[in-house]
């Protein structure tokens, strides 16, 4: 049996226990609502950031009342005959442009240095529902940036807390050596005492950071990412399958990650999430090390998806650091 | 005695703590009723009947919850006592289980009887780890009688009962936060659904009671639901524990009947014996810090003129424009010579403190309130201060995984509705506010 | 930088166990479900600082070890609740509640009082390592303010001569 519910208008059937993010999802377009910290390959991610919350006019066809409260639609299931307003709820827009101003009340708004820029869903979403001006007067909080282990580096000042770096450790490593340290505006994701995550999948980390609280050391200031062209390519892996997509400027490899769907999540490759192994990522950046299928659509609405790659710059930008 | 009636009555005997002397005092004699002559289904009946309502705070009918436990065969149900009491202003639980622990642990075994759990906890916040040792110590003695452990009473029902400590979190006395706790994690509220009732403690169905309501099971199973919803008005049954503090001239825990006048429970002689120091009243929080403070000529009276009561109903009345709730019946009452601008920035730093700082709303919204206040008592406040506040209280208020934003909010938003003159005068007169306080205000003349 | 205290990790440290706190952590492993070990952990920890005074990352360690839990979940819950020492603490740990009710009945002024009489700041230990002053939020002791909790003793009712009886009774080990 599958349940019908409608979102902006627009109606959708799907299996019962289903989030109504992700029926959104089956909508596509203005209805989905934006997602920080859910992620739908990693069961157990989702509720904490709020971006998607939603107004739910009708709970069901048995009992049609509206919820009172906006309820996060990443852990929500839908009903049969739920009605949901999402893009066109003008309460919704509010209280998400207020999500997006507590996201940004600490974040330090380093774009211009920091290497997620252009891929950036925080960057994608104030573009979005921030405000030009910022409220808060406060002195920010700030950490300094650690390396943990020699591929990663952790700048806490950027991260939003959505825990899914915990999530990835816990379901792709035997051994979590990080986690979510001290509690409420001093919460930070921390080894504690000086410890490199090392571990075949910590790579992955990088993928799934929303912002850029966690990047790859081996392409830090190497280039913008719009400068570089996504490529599909493959490698036969005894760890991963070895699918990925691979960024190139000419000839050279500048970085390697999964390949992401519109969601900005890995994706699923004969039916299983294509997470990448270390190797892969990171250990093979020559154009010979990989079969190149071809270019990657990014399909998502960031900066990197308005067809201004290096078609017309002659060299990247130097390194700066 | 008037303000000692169910739960409070053998408070003052002495040696009650013990097993002897508080069995001498008919303790224990609902257990062998519940067991001896009544099926579970019969207690939940009783409980049901007796309107009682959660004693943590939310008041949400105690019979009720337990009739939404899912009860799938084969997997174990729990029934876990919430004593992680941390509200400020409130400490009733504290003083039950220290006094008269006995009354804790025979509401146990009944609501554990009535809900088929044959595995309790009692999680109790760590720092009153010398009351865990006074509820471990009744709890030997509750198993050498035969009141505890394997058929009990030859009833052929069985129940171990263990106390747990936290380790220092308000959150956790939120229900799933004190699960996670209790399961040896960090105290972070969990997304609902699935509740407690369908996946609780370890996945499994899980009842959490506050203490007092827990306590209250014991002379609802001996005198009956009805004699426990005879007392009191309305939706309003049976007696709460009242914590009164602040500047009162008698501070303390009071057993009050539902229905009590505030004006009675404040300046009767019963009760606190009005303001400390022959003071006037300023405000009242009457629920706990999380609810709405009241100014002092809505706090006896309600906005239309009537008699404010010490009823879940009565403390609401006017809702967030000019009443508050009753809560956690931790009543924190304010002289006219205290400072409401510092009071709010004070409990905005608790919430702050206490934040799990898991969803964004409160972990930022709770900081940036607190740093904002923190500007204003201090003397470097600016006049869109104010509106920002209001502003960053209804961003938080119901966008939060856990009620700790709205409990976050609500004391925020209620001072600058009712004291906006003192907030405004705290920033127009920086140096002056940090040596006199601003006084009472006045009542706004109703046309 | 956090705001939060540091760890402090001397791989040189040896860290065992007496027997006596062995015990006590068994007996509390014994009273949760096998497999829910976990459980146990927030009152070993309390059961570890009483030993210690405070938790060193080693002893954090060897808890994990002992409950067969990853470190760092000793890491994270260590750090989310207030009542654990991450870092040396005095003999005497003075934690003060500084929240609404306590401050209604004079908890600044006490602070105040007690950063004056023992010559440090809240947060900081006296020289001769007596004394550590901490500010605590809500203790639950509200109508029974100021007050303060020093190891499982809550002394209330106070009042800054009651509070330097109370200093004095410490330090002259009248208290222990």
């Amino acid at each position: 049996m599958m349940v019908k519910v409608t979102i902006d208008g627009i109606e959708v059937e799907v299996e019962p226990g289903t989030s109504i993010l992700n029926a959104a999802r089956k909508i596509g377009g203005d209805a989905v609502p934006p997602a920080m910290c859910y992620y739908s390959k990693l069961p157990g991610t989702g509720g904490k950031c709020r971006t998607c919350l939603v107004e739910v006019a009708a709970g069901s066809a048995a009992d049609p009342r509206p919820m009172p409260k906006l309820v996060a639609s990443c852990s929500t299931p839908v009903q049969d005959g739920m009605v949901v307003n999402n893009k066109t709820s003008e309460r919704v827009h509010n209280n998400r442009g207020g999500v997006v101003e507590f996201l940004l009340a600490n974040h330090p708004l380093d774009c211009p240095i920091c290497d997620q820029a252009g891929e950036c869903h925080l960057q994608d979403l104030g573009y979005e529902h921030g405000s030009a001006k910022t409220r808060y007067e406060e002195e920010r909080r700030t950490f300094d940036p650690i390396d943990i282990g020699n591929k990663i580096k952790l700048h806490m000042n950027r991260c939003i807390l959505c825990y899914r770096c915990v999530f990835v450790a816990n379901q792709l490593t035997e051994n979590r050596v990080h986690g979510v340290l001290h509690r409420g505006e001093h919460a930070e994701i921390s080894t504690f005492i000086e410890q490199a995550v090392e571990n075949d999948f910590s790579g992955n980390m990088i993928d799934v950071c929303p912002v850029g609280a966690l990047t790859d050391r081996t392409f830090r200031f190497k280039s913008r990412v719009w400068f570089l062209k996504p490529m599909e390519a493959e490698r036969s892996c005894t760890k991963c399958c070895g699918k990925a997509v691979v960024w190139m400027f000419g000839n050279d490899i500048y970085r390697v990650t999964a390949r992401k769907d519109k969601y900005g999540e890995v994706e699923d490759i004969d039916g299983k999430t294509a997470w990448l192994c270390n190797d892969c990522r990171f250990e093979h950046k020559s154009a010979n090390d990989w079969n190149i299928a071809g270019p990657r659509v990014i399909n998502r609405h960031s900066v990197i998806s308005q067809g201004k790659y290096a078609t017309s710059m002659e060299k990247p930008v130097k390194r700066i650091g | 005695m008037k303000n000692r009636r169910l739960l409070l009555e053998h408070v003052d005997v002495p040696g009650i703590d013990g097993i002897d002397v508080y069995v001498k005092q008919g303790g224990y004699a609902s257990l062998e009723k519940a067991l001896k002559k009544m099926s579970p289904e019969d207690v939940v009946e009783e409980v049901k009947k007796s309107g009682l309502r959660g004693r943590g705070g939310a008041g949400f009918p105690t019979g009720m919850k337990w009739s939404f436990l899912a009860k799938p065969e084969g997997v174990p149900r729990y029934l876990v006592c919430n004593a992680d009491e941390s509200e400020p202003g409130t400490f009733k639980d504290r003083y039950l289980m220290e006094k008269i622990p006995h009354l804790l642990i025979e509401g146990m075994i009944l609501s554990s009887f009535a809900l088929g759990a044959n595995q309790s906890y009692i999680y109790i916040r760590g720092e009153f780890m010398y009351v865990l040792n006074i509820l471990e110590k009744a709890i030997a003695e509750a198993y050498a009688k035969g009141y505890l452990g394997k058929n009990i009473l030859g009833s052929g029902y069985d129940l171990d009962l263990v106390v747990t400590p936290g380790g220092g979190a308000y959150i956790c006395g939120e229900e799933t936060a004190l699960l996670e706790s209790l399961e040896g994690k960090r105290g972070n509220p969990r997304i609902k659904p699935p509740f407690p009732a369908v996946k609780g403690l370890w996945g499994c169905p899980t009842v959490v009671n506050n203490v007092e309501s827990i306590a209250a099971v014991v002379p609802i199973v001996r005198d009956g639901g009805d004699a426990y919803a005879a007392i009191g008005i309305g939706r309003s049954t049976g007696t709460k524990l009242i914590s009164a503090c602040g500047n009162l001239a008698r501070p303390g825990v009071y057993e009050i009947d539902l229905g009590l006048s505030v004006e009675e429970f404040i300046y009767g002689d019963d009760y606190c014996r009005g303001i400390a120091n022959g003071k006037q009243l300023k405000a009242c929080v009457p629920g706990g810090s999380s609810v709405p403070i009241l100014p002092h000529f809505l706090v006896t009276k309600t906005a239309t003129g009537e008699d404010r009561l010490m009823t879940y109903e009565s403390l609401a009345e006017g809702g967030f424009a000019s009443g508050s709730m009753l809560g956690s019946g931790g009543f924190i009452v304010f002289d006219e010579d205290q400072c409401i601008v510092r009071n709010t920035w004070n409990f905005a730093r608790f919430y702050a403190h206490e934040s799990c700082g898991q969803c964004s709303p409160c972990r930022e919204g709770t900081g940036w309130m607190e740093k904002v206040l923190s500007r204003i008592e201090h003397g470097q406040g600016h006049m869109h201060d104010i509106d920002l506040l209001a502003d960053i209280n209804k961003k938080i208020e119901g966008n939060t995984i856990c009620p700790l934003g709205d409990a976050a909010a609500w004391p925020v938003a209620a001072a600058i509705h009712h004291f906006r003159e003192e907030f405004e005068w705290h920033i127009k007169h920086p140096s002056e506010a940090q040596t006199r306080n601003y006084g009472l205000i006045q009542q706004p003349v109703v046309a | 930088m956090s705001h939060t205290s540091q760890p402090v990790f001397d791989p040189n440290e040896v860290v065992v166990f007496s027997d006596s706190v062995i015990q006590q952590m068994n007996e509390v492993v014994k009273k949760f479900p096998q497999d829910k070990e976990k459980s146990a952990l927030i009152r070993i920890l309390h059961i570890a600082q009483a030993e210690y005074g405070w938790l060193s990352v080693l002893v954090m360690n060897k808890i994990a070890e002992f409950l067969k839990i990853q470190s760092i979940e000793v890491y994270e819950v260590a750090t989310f609740y207030t009542m654990f020492h991450l870092q040396p603490v005095g003999k005497h740990v003075l934690e003060v509640c500084r929240t609404g009710p306590c401050m209604l009945v004079g908890s600044d002024q006490l602070i105040e009082h007690m950063e004056n009489k023992l010559n440090i700041k809240v947060g900081e230990t006296t020289s001769d390592g007596m004394f550590t002053l901490k500010t605590a939020e809500c203790l639950g002791g509200c109508g029974y303010g100021p007050l303060l909790q020093c190891r499982n003793k809550y002394h209330e009712h106070l009042s800054i001569e009651k509070v330097d009886a109370l200093i004095e009774q410490y330090r002259n080990g009248e208290i222990q």
